[in-house]
């Protein structure tokens, strides 16, 4: 497994993954509650679930774990 | 009069409710499941943003509910915001409803009519149900309503202001023209007889938040605009007297014959 690092946006907030992480991955990383529903999108695309893990992430991506939250 | 009402449709299913109910800025989720009881809305507005430590439950409380949840598309500045919003709405949620707000102006909140159009040809090419919250323009809301958009929901006053029907006369005439639409009164209400004043109208519903959210007594408010929401609604089907400029005296002459106020009605008394 490769030991270099890529910087992401998770959520505003930057992060270090490995360099051949998934939007899968930053997933684990971020999520807190594993019963929680959450979507994601990577550089304002929807990745449904299905090609989280398919999807490579690269250098400077920014990615939105998104859940459902209060609104009006 | 038959008294019996039809039930909000709105793209087929029918709702329970003419009263629309957002879930945001409750002083608790005890207070918002209190006023969802009171208010028993048609169905729930809700949002799709960034998640945080706060755990399932607001999730399940809504589930509890048993209500249909509509997600909106808040905070979006761009169509393509807002596809992808109600996108990942539809993969969280399993729903193609969308409640659709583009907003043009941070100091108004005031609806970006331009972007929203754009979006609503977008997701209705998509088989989207799109509400389509806007300003109470009437080229506006004809055009989205020539797109096919599921209901129309002009602004009463910007949201959250509490200021209440600010334009009747341009919102007396949507429903003048477009008289087979679904027409949603949507965000500014502050009080129960702005909800009333919107069903007397002729409106198919009223959606709200604040109003009830952030009342000192947030459920007995829920149930005043229930209570508000069904009484225009029977105004309106009941057939409002027109106005008049000089008085109409309502006394009648106690001699007239009981058999014969029919045909004295149409009399001055």
């Amino acid at each position: 497994m490769s030991t270099a690092a890529i910087t992401v946006k998770l959520n505003g907030e930057e992060r270090s993954l490995a360099a051949d992480s998934t939007a899968a991955a930053a997933v684990d990383a971020w999520r807190r509650d594993a019963d929680a529903p959450y979507v994601v999108s990577v550089n304002g695309d929807h990745i449904p679930r299905e090609r989280l893990a398919a999807t490579a992430l690269c250098a400077g991506d920014e990615v939105e774990i998104l859940t459902l939250r209060q609104g009006g | 009069m038959a008294e019996s009402d039809e039930p909000l449709r709105i793209a087929g299913r029918e709702l329970g409710s003419r009263l629309l109910l957002g879930t945001s800025r409750y002083p608790s989720p005890a207070a918002l499941a209190d006023c969802i009881e009171q208010a028993r809305p048609g169905f729930l507005t809700v949002s799709v943003r960034r998640a945080g430590s706060g755990g399932n439950g607001f999730y399940e409380l809504l589930q509890e509910t048993g209500l249909p949840l509509v997600p909106n598309t808040a905070g979006c500045r761009t169509a393509k915001e807002a596809c992808v919003t109600a996108s990942m709405a539809r993969e969280l949620l399993g729903t193609n409803w969308v409640k659709l707000e583009l907003i043009g102006d941070d100091e108004t909140q005031a609806p970006d009519p331009f972007a929203l159009v754009e979006a609503a040809a977008q997701l209705l090419r998509e088989d989207y149900v799109v509400l389509a919250y806007c300003t109470e323009d009437l080229a506006l809301c004809m055009r989205l309503a020539e797109l096919g958009c599921h209901a129309i929901m002009p602004w009463a006053a910007p949201i959250g202001s509490g200021q209440g029907l600010t334009q009747p006369e341009r919102l007396a005439l949507l429903r003048q023209r477009l008289p087979t639409s679904v027409l949603v009164v949507d965000a500014g209400l502050g009080r129960p007889s702005d909800a009333a004043a919107a069903m007397e109208l002729g409106y198919d519903a009223v959606l709200l938040n604040t109003a009830v959210a952030q009342a000192r007594e947030p459920a007995p408010m829920a149930a005043a605009f229930r209570a508000a929401t069904d009484a225009g609604r029977r105004a309106w089907r009941a057939g409002i007297m027109p106005r008049h400029s000089m008085a109409q005296p309502s006394t009648l002459a106690p001699d007239i014959p009981v058999d014969q106020y029919a045909s004295s009605s149409s009399t001055s008394s």
